[in-house]
């Protein structure tokens, strides 16, 4: 019984290196929601993130950046996050159903 | 691609090993750790919802002594007429769902040695982790005649939701046409940078529509207008021009509500509605943990990585409390709360929390009932200096217009919901 314990300690201190129980895109999404709703579906004229495909919220993401898509407010948020990041992002909402 | 933790946590089976994985860390009682929160407001809540979403063997227990959230931001528009209380109200039936312990109740001792909230109901919770987001006390002692004015309801802030903003609305339906309505501005820091001029705005609004030969005197401690001067200048000149004058470097010294005046060191002022908002610190509850530390014993300081306290170990604070360069908001709040819940989840399971977190803010303010506008930035965690930096990305709109009037109140209805549902 001492062993598997000390074994599963073990397991869980190694595992602390790079596993975080909520991984950085997650982490990095969540606050979009407070504009996009909760879990990406929002309620009114803000669109919605959930589904979306990831190329294209990549390409967005992008496009508000350099201004090639105009916006009211993302040409802003956009500007705050790294391509890596939009990736992470882009993973997550594309799996939110 | 990295296991994460839930999956390891599956594959290594049963609950004991869980707790003890959990408990080889931080846990002091054994079984499932334990987070107490205190405070249901846009910080507290977003975080009690979170904790449970990410570390779902945490025991939440969320003690907050309303029955129902009512939200300040969009307050404005209640006071301008545009909307009702009802709009405002939310019920927080709906976070139990989570699995969230909700308590009716208000925390009036806190133990930092013994890990211990005690409540005004005489409840003793234990916790691992003790998380705080009061929002802000406002110190109407700052203001001479204050507390007799108010409580003879001749003088309010409105700064927390509720009667007073029923009250001011109230009042500002009795004023005569002609009539003189006052607001006073505290310095920086205070909660919500650009609320009272948008107050201004809409009051303007109110009254060129229904009481045209009344005047708004803004009384501002600040030397200028805080937050989104060139949008708050457009739409005082372009809808409400000769109705507002502002006084910079005019801090209201004192309030009389017998005679209806308020006072600068320059002046005593004629009002006929009062809507003073004095300097304001964090929550009560921070000073009874210990941890209204920084250097001008108002607000908290904390590590911003897990918004630890950094007086105090294991208490952590979130929301308008915090001391740190950045807006006092209800969008901040709810995201400080999940930064803050994910690195409660990190720590109780023996790890750090994300080196690098990353927070937004926006702040939409309505200018009319048709127009609006809103600052946005986004700050990224700076090691070396120890602090959220803004990149400068960042800005606010110059003017309103009508889809920014609309995206502030699909931001409202998502807000809420995310924070509430
Ligand atoms: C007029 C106005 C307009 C605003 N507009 C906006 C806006 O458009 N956008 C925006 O993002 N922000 C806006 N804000 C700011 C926003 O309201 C605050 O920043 C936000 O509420 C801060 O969240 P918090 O969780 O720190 O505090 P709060 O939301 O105030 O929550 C604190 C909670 O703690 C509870 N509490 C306090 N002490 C105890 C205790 N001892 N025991 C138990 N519970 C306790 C209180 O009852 C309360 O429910 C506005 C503010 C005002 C005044
Ligand atoms: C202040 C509110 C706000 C916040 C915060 C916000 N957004 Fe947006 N988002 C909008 C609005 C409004 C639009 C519509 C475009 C515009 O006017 O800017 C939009 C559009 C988008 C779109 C385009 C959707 C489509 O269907 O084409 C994407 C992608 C997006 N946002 C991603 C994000 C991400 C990722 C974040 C968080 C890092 C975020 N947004 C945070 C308000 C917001």
């Amino acid at each position: 019984m001492h062993k598997i314990l000390i074994l599963l300690a073990a397991g869980a201190t190694l595992l602390s290196a790079n596993a975080f129980a909520v991984e950085r895109g997650e982490l990095l999404a969540s606050s979009c929601m407070s504009c996009h709703g909760p879990g990406g579906k929002s309620k009114g004229a803000i669109p919605s993130l959930a589904g979306l495909e990831k190329a294209y919220f990549v390409k967005s993401m992008q496009d508000f950046k350099s201004g090639a898509r105009p916006a009211s407010v993302m040409h802003r948020h956009s500007k705050g996050y790294t391509d890596a990041e939009y990736a992470l992002m882009g993973e997550y909402f594309s799996k939110l159903k | 691609m990295s296991i994460n933790r839930r999956d390891f946590l599956k594959v290594s089976g049963a609950g004991a090993a869980t707790a003890l994985i959990a408990g080889c860390a931080t846990t002091a009682s054994g079984g499932s750790p334990k987070v107490v929160v205190v405070g249901a407001g846009y910080g507290g809540a977003t975080c009690a919802k979170y904790l449970r979403k990410w570390g779902p063997n945490i025991e939440v227990t969320l003690i907050e002594p309303n029955d129902k959230f009512v939200s300040c931001p969009r307050s404005n528009l209640v006071i301008g007429g545009l909307r009702n209380m009802d709009y405002l109200t939310h019920s927080y039936d709906n976070l139990a769902k989570h699995g969230i312990n909700m308590v009716k109740d208000m925390v009036v001792a806190i133990d930092p040695a013994k890990r211990t909230v005690t409540t005004k109901g005489g409840k003793t919770f234990g916790y691992d982790r003790l998380v705080l987001a009061p929002g802000i006390d406002v110190r109407t002692d700052t203001v001479k005649g204050y507390k007799e004015a108010e409580a003879a309801s001749k003088v309010v802030h409105a700064w927390k939701a509720g009667p007073q903003t029923a009250l001011l609305r109230k009042q500002l339906e009795s004023m005569p046409d002609g009539g003189v309505f006052v607001m006073g501005i505290p310095g920086t820091p205070y909660r919500c940078p650009p609320g009272p001029y948008e107050r201004i705005s809409l009051v303007a609004s109110y009254l060129k529509k229904h009481k045209p030969k009344s005047k708004i005197i803004v009384l501002d401690s600040n030397p200028d207008i805080v937050s989104k001067k060139p949008l708050f200048t457009w739409a005082w000149n372009s809808f409400y021009a000769g109705m507002i004058e502002y006084r910079g470097t005019n801090a209201v010294m004192g309030v009389d509500g017998n005679r209806m005046v308020v006072s600068t060191e320059f002046d005593d002022i004629k009002a006929d509605v009062m809507n003073v908002v004095p300097r304001q610190r964090a929550g009560e509850l921070c000073a009874m943990a210990g941890v209204r530390n920084d250097a001008s014993g108002n607000w908290c300081s904390v590590n911003f990585t897990s918004f630890e306290s950094t007086a105090v170990p294991n208490v952590h604070i979130i929301g308008d409390s915090v001391a740190a360069a950045l807006p006092k908001s209800g969008h901040m709040a709810t995201n400080q709360a999940k930064i803050c819940a994910a690195a409660i989840v990190e720590l109780l399971a023996g790890r750090q929390p994300e080196a690098v977190p990353v927070i937004a803010n926006t702040c939409y303010s309505d200018t009319s009932d048709t127009t609006g506008g809103h600052v946005a930035n986004v700050y990224r965690y700076n090691a070396e200096k120890k602090a959220f930096v803004d990149p400068g990305g960042g800005g606010a709109t110059p003017q309103g217009d009508e889809l920014n009037h609309a995206y502030a109140e699909s931001w409202a209805q998502n807000i809420w919901a995310e924070v509430l549902s």
